[in-house]
């Protein structure tokens, strides 16, 4: 099967199917691609079994292991560069994990191209997490704890990208589904941060279900499991099918990555402390959506109606984030939205096919840099103003907090896409791929993504407007404060990166080059709109939009309380009904449901029971009285028996 | 030989002991009706012995004697210490295992 499957296979898609026998087998540095998730996984065994005892070096241990992690994955990079393009898909085949006859799946790994960057990306972005942490968390008596949850979710998140089965991403997917659960609900003692945890975890269960029906419909539809053999059989399957696996992957991808229609959680997930913001749900986790419709490209290419579902949840979330983080006056929030809104970025890129997948993972890459220097640096402000998130009672923070201002503006620079910094070559280029799909279709993404970065603009510069510039609107006891060193030198790494991570990659079609062993050829594409005036029109808006957010935010007062405002500022507040939505769709349905079966149960079931019980008792306490206690009622008793029988016998006789 | 006089005499012997078990209250006289019961039985068996010419019947009153005589141990030992603790040989008055 494999070999017609690769006769018949398109273009793109070459590459992949020749992985099961093509990957090459992992020898030299590759031979130690396991340990790249082992080491983190050991972290989090030591400080989660060992207790109070590793209280005093548990934190140095864990940040340790996944700079060891990086410096691995760093050696991989370039034994890959020392490879030919056809070369760089390395497998590493562990164990046998089900042998069973017909169902065969591995512990396998394998790195490619694609996998390499995510590997880079999270030991790098989370090294620089851990280190900002031990500063962050120095006052928590449960640093430890802290630290060996967010060891695990490095090894579950490096698992994910590592995997080359789904069942074994499936794996992955969980452990960083727990690992998140378990740090926003890291201070659960206080009971709407354990909810906010429990929420998450259950609308992320929707996803995961969406992915385990995915699963389960691949092993029916191609018998196996593997993303390689998934690829190979995809040209032989029937378009409903894909279809169908298609639509499922997206589902599991809303869940996780936050968006529409299961977008509601991530707002809440802000209630664990920031560097699990930033680490987790902006420059992670929260893509993994992302990475798993770019995995299965060989699926999607060939369901354009999947396909074009998937655009459109993009198009619609980076609309909804983009309006929630206007609205909202919780710093954490407000980048909460705009996370949301920037995956919706890459989820529409991934959805334009071949187009957008180079550039998707270009976003997603440049994104982790400067969301996740936005979010440390949020958490730099909140450190110095008492945890206080309300922007209301923020303001000229610039002069208190000048690196955290240099890093946040970086950020700032980065995700408004002002050139030459990162946003300018990946943002740009997605507004210019939707664009480029054509027809209507691509009129619609080609807008939606324009005016998103319009309001992008507005949200980022109404933040920085009323955090960092405008009067002082401190509580009384605020003594803002510079950060210290250990939290200000990772936030300006990234925020370095945030400025020439774009450039690195884009400049010269690197990064596209880089991936075709995984994406194919880029395609040829013919431009609805130049790029030039494309890149004109959107600098225009950007500026005219930030322009009248700092007008407003910064050169206007700030009310220290929220006025009324609108109906779409008060939508936009309560994150545009979401939870509304879900409460009067899913959560009162299902509480008079539950009502109802517990009616049912009370009132039929439980009442035929107990009345046949009842019945029962009734009849033998009354039965009962013929026991008098008198011998010769008893022998009376015999005695009639014993006639009736006599007589019943000469009757039947006669 | 005709046994229905044989006969008559064991249904009579039987119906005076059950209408005794029935009517009488004192445990001793109620227990010889019994008694009166089991032999109105062995006469019938060892009419019938007689008339068939086979010793079936007869080994049958043999046993009924038998269980009769163990019977009337445990019985009257019964009685006794009933007698004895209550100061009544009355079945009436020996009541107390009712529902």
């Amino acid at each position: 099967m494999m070999g017609t499957a690769s006769v018949l296979m398109s273009e793109p898609l070459l590459s992949q199917a020749a992985l099961p026998g093509g990957a090459t087998a992992a020898t030299g540095a590759f031979s130690l691609l396991w340990l790249v998730i082992a080491l983190p996984l050991l972290g989090a065994l030591i400080l989660l079994a060992g207790g109070r005892r590793t209280d005093a070096w548990g934190h140095l241990l864990a940040t340790a292991l996944p700079i060891v992690s990086f410096l691995l994955g760093t050696v991989m990079l370039f034994a890959m560069l020392g490879h030919d393009d056809t070369a760089r898909t390395v497998g590493q085949h562990l164990y046998s994990w089900i042998p069973v006859a017909g169902f065969n799946v591995d512990v396998g790994l394998v790195v490619d191209p694609l996998s390499v960057a995510f590997v880079l990306l999270i030991t790098g972005v989370g090294s620089l997490i851990h280190i900002y942490s031990i500063s962050y968390m120095e006052h928590d008596a449960d640093r430890r704890r802290f630290f060996g949850y967010l060891n695990l979710f490095i090894a579950s998140m490096l698992l994910l990208v590592l995997a080359d089965s789904y069942l074994l991403l499936y794996v992955g997917w969980e452990g960083v589904g727990l690992a998140s659960y378990l740090l926003i609900g890291f201070w659960n003692y206080k009971p709407e941060y354990a909810t906010a945890a429990k929420k998450a975890f259950i609308m992320n269960r929707v996803g995961d279900f969406g992915l385990s029906v995915a699963i389960m419909a691949m092993f029916a539809t191609f018998g196996t499991v593997s993303i390689a053999g998934v690829a190979a059989g995809a040209p032989e399957a029937t378009k409903g099918t894909l279809n169908l696996i298609g639509l499922l992957l997206l589902l599991a991808a809303c869940g996780k990555s936050a968006q529409v229609p299961l977008q509601a959680w991530l707002g809440d997930a802000m209630a664990g402390p920031t560097p699990v913001s930033a680490l987790i749900h902006a420059a992670t986790m929260v893509t993994a959506g992302v990475y798993l419709i770019a995995r299965a490209h060989a699926v999607f290419d060939l369901a354009p109606a999947a396909q074009t579902a998937v655009a459109i949840v993009g198009a619609v979330t980076l609309l909804f984030g983009a309006i929630v983080g206007a609205a909202k006056d919780d710093i954490k929030k407000s980048l909460a939205g705009s996370t949301m809104s920037q995956i919706g970025y890459m989820v529409l890129a991934v959805g334009l096919g071949p187009l957008g997948y180079v550039f998707a993972i270009a976003h997603l890459l440049t994104h982790g840099f400067f969301k996740a220097n936005l979010f440390l640096s949020a958490g730099s402000v909140m450190h110095g103003m008492d945890d206080e998130v309300n922007m209301r009672r923020y303001g000229g923070l610039r002069k208190a907090m000048p690196l955290t201002f240099i890093a946040f503006i970086a950020g700032y620079l980065a995700i408004l896409g002002i050139p030459p910094f990162a946003g300018f070559f990946t943002k740009d280029k997605i507004i210019e791929a939707a664009f480029d799909k054509g027809g209507a279709e691509g009129w619609i993404y080609g807008l939606a993504a324009l005016f998103g970065a319009a309001l992008t603009a507005f949200y980022m510069t109404r933040i920085v407007a009323m955090t960092f510039f405008g009067d002082k609107r401190w509580a009384d006891e605020a003594h803002p404060h510079e950060s210290p060193r250990l939290m200000t030198v990772p936030m300006l790494v990234l925020a370095f990166f945030s400025l020439v991570g774009g450039a690195m990659l884009i400049l010269g079609g690197r990064f596209s080059t880089w991936l075709e062993p995984v994406f194919g050829p880029e395609p040829v594409v013919t431009h609805t709109i130049q790029p030039v005036v494309l890149t004109v029109v959107t600098l225009v808006a950007v500026l005219a939009s930030a322009g009248l957010a700092f007008r407003t935010y910064a050169q206007q007062a700030v009310p220290a309380t929220a006025p009324a405002g609108s109906f779409i500022t008060v939508a936009a507040r309560r994150d545009l009904y979401g939870d509304t939505v879900n409460e009067a769709v899913f959560m009162r349905p299902g509480q008079y449901l539950t009502r109802f079966l517990v009616f049912f149960d009370n009132r039929v079931i439980d009442a035929t029971v107990n009345g046949l019980a009842a019945l029962i008792g009734g009849l033998s306490s009354r039965s009962r009285r013929l026991q008098t206690g008198f011998a010769r009622s008893y022998a009376l008793s015999m005695f009639a028996g014993a006639t009736l029988l006599i007589v019943a016998v000469v009757l039947v006789r006669i | 030989m005709s046994p229905t006089a044989y006969l008559v005499v064991a249904s009579l012997l039987f119906t005076l002991g059950a209408a005794g078990v029935l009517i009488r209250r004192n445990a001793i006289v109620v227990f010889m009706c019994v008694e009166l019961m089991l032999n109105a039985c062995n006469l019938a068996f060892v009419s019938f012995s007689r008339l068939n010419g086979s010793l079936d019947g007869q080994v049958m009153a043999f046993f009924v004697m038998v269980v009769a005589a163990a019977e009337v141990v445990v019985g009257l030992a019964i009685i006794v210490s009933i007698f004895r603790t209550r100061r009544s040989a009355s079945v009436d008055d020996a009541n107390l295992l009712k529902y």
